[in-house]
């Protein structure tokens, strides 16, 4: 019964933080944003200290159900496990206990915690979970999804229907697709043979549950008079956290699956309470000989890690073309300072607070952020023009950021928002290259901060060439996306590294 | 040429033949004439024909126009006239009567003549009449001209051509340039003499003004016929009736062009369409128009720019044979003139002559898919509109589905390029920002 609830509410956050990064049209967020906002390290992150101090009491009372139900890269793991079990029935049973790595998982986690105390983000981040699973959804199952609907967009054009429009599916960074990809075949891995290592010896948030789920008062408890020493629930528990030599749980590390409590045939295993006539749990020392195969495994997840951020290429283009004259893509201009959206409020802040996930990439319709490149922000988002601009009426990824690294803003306060500013190159200006008059920048400025003036003061006719008010512009990026000179545009915009209102 | 010459003499005298035995402007059926002119129009369906007042010709009133055969994508794709289908729908014409053919060199990114060359010189060459024009629009020296000339005769792999236009002028001021200042009239005039080309005449785009200017030019360079756009919108609320009206004083033959506004009197509004068809239920939307542009008894032809199968049947079930609209289905299509009038649509009829815009736009399409709304009623007012909601959608995802977003309006910096090239004078760049700032507003939803 527990674990069918289990199985239920773990299907729904999973279903529903999985579509977070897959709709983007942005109607499920203002119904499932949620699901995002209570996992544990983005909640920290944005000392959302409501959220956080809820999950710890959840996990004192029943222990780390967090992670089979919340975290969805813990879900994750269980399909994965799940499915290799059903393959045959031996596979299902092919767990054992072994004692907790605790000389590797400490070390981590303070690893962990320095560095995102001494900004190295973009190296912790790595092994963050939700982030982690963020990471797979938008970058490996959102093309998917989005391929998906544009074919039922091409049949709903077809049927003169509105009801699908298709979306323009482009790779936003390799390296980030390459650290999915990389994360996903480890853990996979990891998962598919020995169930819950890597949220018991790698992941952080799992760690620092487990030092709570420690002394949690609700727990599976063995009963050693029902019990007949058939082994059952040792063999199939995923996180390997049941001596039953000993009759013994390691409750740091058992994630509350109940998986055990369904498969003892005679009851022996019940949730309940530790305390009172339960018995106190001891802690064991995991011996040297049985942690060679671990390390080497994270020396391999490492180094596949550091490879993956290694290959660092330009993402792929799509072509447009239709018998026309043709198009060239605009290429991105060298910013002197990156662009973070508004409500990141600086530089600092995003990077002190961002988790990686990707969800405001997976949200923006636009196509103007992406992942950032660069090493000490890597897979944080950052923003570039070339294939839409932020636009006014837009406040999505303000609105989804489950850790506050872009804090809510309303379309009102987002438009005074200065995040950066416009820089005009005459020299790539088609009224000088072309000799005709253009000022689409200035057409399309929401801020009225491009001013078109006289190229020839002394001249009444002359043509006019754009120029900026600093003062007023907002950053948006409106005139360089529209700016028709290739192949750079003659108008680009610089990011401030502390956002201010004008 | 001497063969020519005597094929010419012949058709000549069967015209004659025809006239005086019709005795008038309409000759239908004319079974005996066509006979003479070898295997073609065999009129089954009893085609109607005009006669050329000058030369006698036997004009079916459907001509075809070659602006817009059917285009494909070629393996590096780019597009490029479907052959195989002109060819096609070449020999279905000429079957059933079609003896006009309306090409220029600068049609269908300068593919057309080529096309039509090919698909009309698998019949025999006395069985049609090829009209071509001179499109010196992007450079007037007497050199490009030349060349554009003879460029023709050997696209169209033909030793003359029976109607010669100058092309699209408006004025004076576009037949001195491109005609007057580089002897090219005069040239055109001696080959004429020369029998080279068989009519002279013109297109004409523009105000009554230049219209006189260039009637006033008839006395010196004789036109044989003057094309002329011609529907029954544009009959009262431009000035087709005026043009007409003065072409029949000179007794200088009319040739149609855009009939149907470049499809935009079959595609109109839903309840323009139940009005009509309550009249007709059998015919088509477009046969009204067409009925409307053969009525004129000085019409020689009228021109469709028949893409597919289905629109040149149904303009031959039209013509054959024509039955001129009365006076009271005249005042109803002015009645219904007036009323397509309140739509605030483009005057779009995607010639492309706008075309390729140096930016990358794909302006026709963006003015056609703004009509189409307009016309289905998706174009809200303001946010308080019962059905804006729906409207904004649908605008939005048809847009991104008829256009490409790297060509939509918001990308027109206002060269002004275009300008010049539109036949119906609109302001493109004034249009294209005026949409681009409706979709602007909608995207904010104001």
């Amino acid at each position: 019964m527990l674990r069918k609830i289990r199985i239920i509410l773990a299907s729904i956050f999973f279903v529903g933080v999985t579509l977070l990064f897959l709709d983007f049209t942005g109607t499920l967020h203002a119904w499932l944003g949620w699901m995002a906002k209570v996992q544990l390290l983005p909640a920290v992150l944005a000392l959302n200290l409501v959220t956080v101090a809820v999950l710890l009491l959840i996990t004192l009372l029943v222990g780390r159900v967090y992670c089979s139900v919340i975290c969805p890269l813990g879900v994750m793991q269980d399909i994965i496990s799940w499915i290799h079990g059903k393959t045959k029935k031996k596979n299902r049973f092919r767990f054992g206990y072994s004692p907790a790595k605790n000389w590797l998982r400490y070390p981590i986690l303070v690893l962990f915690i320095i560095g995102l105390a001494l900004g190295a983000h973009s190296i912790a981040i790595l092994i963050a979970p939700y982030s982690a699973y963020g990471r797979i959804a938008a970058n490996l199952l959102a093309p998917l999804y989005q391929f998906g609907n544009n074919f039922f967009a091409w049949i709903a054009e077809r049927a003169g229907s509105y009801a699908f429009y298709s979306t323009e599916v482009w790779i936003k960074s390799v390296s980030s697709l390459v650290i999915a990809a990389v994360t996903f075949v480890v853990i996979g891995f990891l998962a598919w043979k020995h169930g819950r290592t890597w949220c018991n010896t790698v992941c952080p948030v799992g760690t620092v549950l487990g030092f709570v789920s420690r002394f949690s008062i609700f727990a599976p408890v063995i009963d050693t008079e029902k019990c007949r020493n058939c082994g059952l629930c040792g063999k199939q528990c995923k996180a390997a956290c049941i001596n039953m030599k000993e009759h013994e749980i390691d409750y740091s590390r058992c994630v509350a699956c109940m998986d055990c409590i369904d498969t003892c045939k005679d009851g022996a295993i019940r949730f309940a309470c530790r305390y009172g006539k339960g018995t106190p749990v001891k802690e064991r020392e995991p011996k040297a000989a049985e942690t060679k195969a671990d390390q080497g495994r994270r020396a391999f997840i490492t180094s596949a890690v550091i490879a993956g951020t290694a290959v660092a290429a330009k993402a792929q283009e799509m072509k447009v073309d239709g018998g026309l004259a043709e198009i060239e893509r605009a290429e991105k201009p060298e910013r002197q300072t990156p662009l973070v959206p508004a409500g990141a409020i600086s530089l600092k802040h995003m990077a002190d607070h961002c988790t990686g996930c990707q969800l405001c990439i997976s949200v923006c319709p636009n196509q103007v952020l992406r992942p950032s490149t660069s090493l000490m922000t890597l897979m944080q988002p950052e923003m570039s023009y070339e294939r839409g601009y932020c636009r006014p009426e837009c406040t999505r990824c303000s609105d989804i950021c489950p850790a506050g690294a872009i804090k809510p803003v309303t379309v009102e306060e987002k438009s005074s928002i200065q995040i950066g500013h416009a820089v005009v190159n005459l020299d790539n200006c088609v009224v000088n290259t072309d000799e005709v008059s253009c000022g689409n920048c200035a057409r399309h400025c929401p801020a009225g901060a491009i001013r078109m003036v006289r190229k020839d003061p002394e001249n009444p006719k002359s043509l006019m060439i754009p120029t900026v008010n600093e003062e007023r512009c907002i950053g948006c990026g409106a005139c360089e996306n529209l700016c028709p000179a290739r192949p750079f545009t003659a108008i680009h915009v610089e990011g401030h590294e502390i956002h201010k209102e004008i | 040429m001497k063969n020519d010459i005597n094929r010419r003499e012949f058709l000549k005298r069967a015209g004659g033949a025809a006239m005086i035995m019709g005795g008038v402007a309409a000759v239908t059926g004319c079974k005996d004439s066509s006979a003479s002119t070898e295997t073609a129009t065999s009129m089954e369906e009893a085609m109607t024909y005009r006669t050329n007042p000058g030369n006698g010709d036997l004009v079916s009133i459907l001509g075809y126009g070659c602006m817009r055969w059917p285009m494909i994508k070629d393996e590096n794709g780019k597009d490029i006239i479907d052959q195989e289908t002109t060819n096609r729908l070449v020999d279905y014409a000429i079957e059933h009567g079609v003896n006009y053919f309306d090409t220029s060199p600068v049609y269908l990114q300068g593919q057309s003549e080529q096309a039509t060359g090919i698909a009309l010189k698998r019949h025999p060459r006395e069985s049609y009449f090829i009209a071509t024009k001179l499109s010196n629009f992007s450079n007037a020296s007497r050199e490009n001209s030349m060349m554009m000339y003879r460029k023709s005769f050997e696209n169209l792999q033909t030793d003359y051509i029976d109607y010669y236009l100058l092309h699209s002028i408006s004025g004076m001021d576009a037949f001195k340039k491109r005609y007057l200042d580089n002897g090219m009239i005069d040239f055109l005039v001696e080959e004429r003499k020369a029998g080279r080309i068989r009519n002279l005449g013109f297109s004409f785009h523009g105000g009554n003004e230049g219209w006189d200017e260039l009637m006033a030019l008839h006395e010196k360079y004789h036109w044989d016929f003057v094309q002329i756009q011609l529907n029954y919108v544009d009959w009262k609320h431009a000035n087709a009736e005026y043009l007409q009206t003065e072409l029949d004083k000179r007794g200088i033959p009319s040739i149609i062009m855009e009939p149907l506004l470049g499809g935009r009197l079959s595609k109109v509004p839903q309840h323009i369409a139940d009005r009509l068809k309550e009249r007709n239920p059998h015919g088509s939307v477009a046969s009204w128009a067409f009925r409307f542009a053969g009525t004129p008894k000085g019409v020689l032809c009228v021109l469709s720019g028949m893409t597919y199968m289905e629109h040149l049947q149904d303009n031959l079930k039209t013509y054959s044979p024509l039955v001129p609209l009365d006076d009271e289905e005249l005042s109803f299509l002015y009645e219904t003139a007036d009323l397509m009038k309140k739509y605030p649509t483009i005057p779009c009829n995607d010639c492309k002559y706008c075309m390729p815009c140096p930016y990358g736009i794909d302006i026709p399409a963006i003015l056609l898919h703004y009509n189409k709304c307009v016309n289905a009623g998706e174009v809200a007012q303001s946010i308080e509109d019962e059905n804006y909601r729906k409207a904004r959608r649908a605008y939005l995802v048809s847009y991104d589905r008829a256009v490409p977003k790297l060509r939509q309006a918001d990308r027109c910096i206002g060269c002004n390029t275009c300008v010049e090239h539109c036949p119906q004078r609109i302001k493109i760049p004034q249009e294209l920002h005026k949409i681009s700032r409706y979709i602007e507003n909608l995207r904010r939803e104001k």
